[in-house]
């Protein structure tokens, strides 16, 4: 089907005259001249023209050329690509939802001020914290705020400290959103399993140190065994223990990051709690903290009094606010309706089977793959392009010839502490038939590096694109469509 | 509900592939004083038809919906197209990842692209990302660009500035060596030329404005951005009603070097609150400070034109602690639902669209402000929202409307103590001629 | 491969003396890493620069890379070719992809430095 079509830019069917969307005719009498010396323009220039049949084509054309977990596996290791549900896409379409104004008093809204009080409820039962934000929009804006809250508190005794320590192998907004808060990162090493080391641990950790930023499990999938080790050690120089929940997917029913010795957790509903990615959001990223943070949570909080939601923005230790009115709120809806729909037995099983399929597709490529660490893992295994390197094959190369095979590549950008990395996370919603396909098509690309680099070297070969030159694109970068010939 | 897609057959096979007897095996390395020994507290789970009547009963809570409203303030109630619904649901759009391999995601980038193109077009600028969080956030990583970019310690905010987009400044420069200094606004709703030109000066990295401001006036932006190149200070126009910028001039040819705001006036309903749409445009010679995704064109090894996310390298996955913004999932969908908006009204639609705000806004104004102990707050020229000023007390006259099922407007004296009796109302589209007659005749009872 | 006589740091820069001036690039090694480079962040001409100071980026498409300064002194000359033709780096690492020419603040700075063979086994030491 893909190939029948190229499709074109919008701008380039435009026609002049055509229309997609008419309005019913103004109904209250004309005024002239009513913005008199304000410029204003007669149309905007190079606006498309077409109609709603044209731009019907177009999207739906354009639509059939994304994969997507609709389609196919994703094993995209720490994006937790699981299936989403399709009540929630309907129950978060509630026209009482839709219409509802952020600025409306509170009397008129208390179904939308409780559902986001029945999250914040649900969430705290799943990480052991004692109070929720579900501000932040994403999970690097919740690192933000918790990062933020740490700074407030320590602040508030005199002293905000200078560095957060980040392992080596955390995501890229880790150090990012430490940074925006003014802090100086210091790496920590991994050991040899993968694992936090301990000791660089304890060696970096003064009275200078705000913070440690953990992701348990880690990017490699190793759950932090010393966890509770790691966490005494930063308490005792007077630090926080901040962790990266993108990995709540392993954890969710078997324990929780409160009994860790964790003081803020941030979550992203859309991983663990099956919101859709969209092509890269909207997200949500509800933030967890100890009693100790709650005051500086971000303003204004949900409260319940005499059976009422109030919003209070009456918070003076606040950090303030990082976004508009109160979060992603019908990304919240489709996550609780996810967690209403799962309950205790369904949530846990998330962990359950999650670990159980990347297992079964770690055990069923390691010997074609370098595991660099060999440390068990949960729902997430990184393999490396270590033998498919000695015919000059690199991870980006079995990435694009995944996609001949009708799979989406794994996660390649991390972690740094692995070199031509593969991560893989199949996520419990995956069919062992469609994991068996995803094993297969490896096991055939492991064999075509040692008999056929070239095929590699020039994938894809059957997708609606090849192989896009990257470069150019940095080195000329044309971000948008030009009407005047000539014009860069 | 389950989504496990296993037969009791295949895990068997796969516990026997892996080498161990049951599932609990591979929590090994949790240690088992974190084990939770019980399953967790939350109610049992509920079947599709259950949770259908769980949300009906909550959804039933709400009650905005019943009412004449005419609350703006940073989210507009405008007309959502059936086909922005109907495109946007496909699972094609809504389940793919972000678009890392372009390969396999050139609906997605093109999209992005096109959206790009239409926000440069609405703004007058060089360059656009693929969305921010939200038009707060994205004035907050505007200030930040300004800084990066001028590297001065000053930035200058109008008063009149949304407040909620204020406070989320506050928030991301607090611990930063930068301070952010109000102006005042004047009588006509503008910013106050004298207080900006006291307060601008050569340490000034910008002077951010949003037009229409939080009192619907439109800024004269050339003049803004004038006064702030006088003195090397960027100008930055915050935009919350971007429905404006179908009639109004882009900012872009108004001098603004960045141009950020609020795009959810563009096929989002109002959802409490989110999610909402940020975008950013600016000059090119500001690139690398930009923030955000943004995808390009090029060519793949057939010589076929396709987009990948370029410049990647100003962003978190690269650049890390140096990066432009920590940004990383931002709102692509949305950004897609208002792209499908744009793209189905097109120039025409824009155009009727923001021209009928105008004059229904107009409209109601001028009724308004027959009636005695009314007036506009401001003499300035606004788009679709106005400050009434009331001799009664706004308390009173909200509870009237409020019995015979209206929401008259946003009362503004928790968040400017000098406009102490005057409320915030926006007419759109959406508004016909009757209701807005009705509020008019409803006002006119109860202040005379 | 690398020139008998360059100068070569353990971040992968080269140094070519020619008197009191130094010219400094990047080795092929470092633009093998890098991949295509995109962009080039040139300093100032006239900075002051540290021993091991940094004084700029350079940018291929999924990476980032600091430069650091091989030796003290003032920058005198950037090559400016490299704003349109990034690419340089890649083609040519040891000549045209030169990146600045620096006024030798203190020569004894260049015993630090590594020789032609030393930065050659340095090298082999990495692959491990």
């Amino acid at each position: 089907m893909t190939k029948m079509f190229h499709e074109p830019l919008i701008f380039e069917i435009s026609g002049e005259g055509k229309k997609g969307f008419l309005f019913p005719k103004l109904d209250v009498p004309l005024k002239d001249n009513i913005l008199k010396d304000i410029p204003s323009r007669e149309e905007i220039d190079g606006f498309p023209e077409v109609s709603e049949l044209e731009v019907v084509r177009h999207f739906t054309r354009l639509s059939q050329t994304n994969y997507c977990i609709d389609l196919g596996f994703y094993p995209l290791g720490s994006c937790t690509m699981k299936y989403n549900p399709k009540i929630n896409e309907k129950l978060a379409s509630t026209k009482e939802l839709l219409l509802s104004h952020p600025y409306a008093s509170e009397k008129w809204t208390q179904g939308s001020l409780g559902i986001l009080k029945t999250t914040e409820e649900f969430l705290k039962n799943i990480t052991g914290m004692d109070a929720i934000t579900l501000q932040p929009s994403a999970g690097a804006q919740g690192e933000f705020v918790g990062m933020l809250m740490i700074r407030a508190c320590l602040e508030e005794s005199g002293n905000p400290r200078k560095i957060v320590l980040i392992p080596d192998s955390a995501h890229g907004t880790n150090p990012s959103s430490a940074h925006i808060c003014g802090y100086r990162i210091q790496e920590i090493k991994s050991n040899e399993q993968g694992s936090v080391d301990v000791a660089d641990l304890a060696e970096h950790m003064t009275e200078d140190v705000a913070a440690l930023m953990v992701t348990n499990p880690n990017t490699l999938g190793v759950f932090e065994t010393d966890i509770k080790k790691i966490a005494d050690i930063v308490h005792s120089k007077g630090g926080f223990v901040y962790m990266d929940g993108a990995n709540m997917n392993a954890l969710i029913g078997m324990c929780k990051p409160g009994d860790m010795g964790i003081d803020v957790i941030h979550l992203n509903l859309h991983k663990t709690f099956s919101t859709p990615h969209g092509g890269g959001g909207p997200g949500s990223g509800p933030v967890g903290v100890t009693k100790e943070l709650e005051p500086y949570l971000p303003f204004p909080i949900i409260e319940k009094e005499d059976g009422i939601f109030r919003l209070n923005h009456l918070r003076p230790k606040s950090i303030g606010r990082v976004r508009s009115f109160y979060g992603s709120f019908l990304v919240i809806v489709k996550a609780l309706v996810y967690m209403l729909s799962l309950g205790p037995i369904g949530l846990k099983e998330i962990a359950e089977i999650a670990v159980l399929n990347s297992n079964y597709i770690r055990k069923s490529l390691e010997n074609d793959y370098d595991l660099k660490y060999k440390t068990p893992t949960l729902h997430e295994c990184v393999f490396s392009d270590k033998i498919q390197r000695e015919h000059g094959v690199t991870n980006i190369d079995i990435a694009k010839r995944l996609i001949d095979y009708g799979v989406h590549p794994p996660t390649m950008s991390f972690p740094l502490i692995v070199q031509g990395a593969l991560m893989i996370e199949p996520t419990e919603t995956e069919s062992k038939k469609d994991m068996d396909r995803f094993i297969d098509a490896m096991k055939q690309i492991a064999q075509e590096a040692r008999n056929d680099p070239e095929v590699l070297k020039n994938a894809p070969h059957v997708s609606y694109v090849r192989r896009l030159d990257e470069t150019s694109a940095a080195r000329n970068p044309v971000l948008r469509w030009h009407n005047k010939p000539g014009e860069k | 509900m389950s989504y496990i897609s296993l037969s009791e057959k295949d895990k068997k096979e796969m516990l026997a592939r892996i080498g161990v007897s049951s599932i609990e095996e591979l929590f090994r390395s949790i240690p088992d004083d974190l084990k939770i020994k019980k399953n967790l507290d939350v109610p049992d789970s509920l079947t599709e038809p259950e949770l259908s009547r769980w949300m009906d009963e909550i959804a039933h809570q709400n009650s905005y919906h019943d009412f004449l409203s005419f609350l703006g303030a940073g989210a507009y109630s405008h007309v959502i197209p059936s086909v922005v619904d109907y495109l946007s649901s496909r699972g094609e759009f809504i389940s793919p990842y972000t678009p890392y391999q372009p390969e396999v995601s050139q609906g997605t980038l093109q999209i992005i692209f096109e959206f790009q193109t239409l926000i440069c077009q609405l703004t007058g600028m060089d360059i656009a990302n693929a969305s921010l969080y939200d038009g707060a956030s994205g004035a907050a990583e505007a200030v930040l660009m300004a800084n990066r970019i001028k590297s001065k310690p000053k930035i200058l905010v109008a008063k009149s500035l949304h407040p909620q987009y204020r406070e989320v400044i506050q928030t991301y420069t607090k611990n930063l060596d930068l301070s952010v200094i109000e102006i005042e606004f004047s009588d006509r709703g503008e910013v106050d030329y004298e207080d900006l030109k006291e307060k601008l000066d050569e340490e000034t990295s910008a002077v951010v404005v949003q037009s229409p401001n939080f009192f619907g006036i439109i800024e004269k932006l050339e003049r803004i951005s004038a006064l702030a190149h006088e003195r090397q200070a960027l100008s930055v126009v915050v935009v919350a009603e971007p429905v404006s910028l179908g009639i109004l001039e882009a900012p872009g040819k108004l001098g603004a070097d960045i141009v950020t705001g609020e795009g959810q006036s563009f096929g989002l309903p109002l959802s409490f609150g989110g999610p909402y749409l940020g975008f950013m445009a600016c000059c090119k010679e500001f690139i690398r400070q930009f923030p955000g995704r943004i995808a390009g064109e090029t060519k793949d090894v057939d010589g076929k034109r396709g987009f990948v996310a370029t410049l990647s390298t100003r962003e978190q996955f690269i650049r890390r602690e140096r990066a432009t913004s920590n940004i990383c999932t931002n709102q692509a969908w949305c950004a897609l639902r208002a792209t499908i908006f744009l793209e189905l009204l097109g120039k025409q639609g824009m155009k009727e669209l923001a021209w009928q705000n105008l004059q229904k806004a107009n409209y109601a104004l001028n009724q308004i402000t027959q009636i005695g102990g009314i007036k506009p707050r401001f003499q300035g020229e606004h788009f679709n929202e106005f400050v009434l000023e009331f001799e009664k007390p706004w308390a009173k006259i909200e509870g009237f409307l409020l019995e015979k099922g209206l929401i008259g407007g946003l009362s503004l004296a928790d968040v400017y103590p000098e406009l102490s009796n005057c409320a915030l109302l926006c007419v759109t589209e959406s508004h016909r001629k009757e209701n807005i007659d009705r509020l008019v005749a409803l006002l006119k009872e109860v202040c005379s | 491969m690398y020139p008998d006589n360059f100068y070569y740091t353990k971040d992968h820069e080269w140094v070519k003396t020619d008197g009191d001036k130094a010219t400094v690039g990047i080795t092929d090694f470092a633009q093998k890493q890098l991949g295509d480079v995109v962009y080039v962040e040139l300093p100032q001409s006239g900075s002051q620069l540290e021993f091991h100071q940094s004084m700029g980026v350079i940018e291929s498409v999924k990476a980032v890379s600091d430069i650091f300064s091989p030796i003290s002194g003032e920058i005198i000359e950037t090559n400016e070719e490299l704003n349109d033709s990034p690419e340089l780096v890649n083609e040519n690492p040891h000549d045209s992809g030169w990146i600045v020419k620096i006024k030798i603040k203190d020569e004894k700075e260049l015993e630090k430095l590594m020789s032609a063979s030393e930065y050659e086994k340095f090298l082999e030491g990495l692959e491990e």
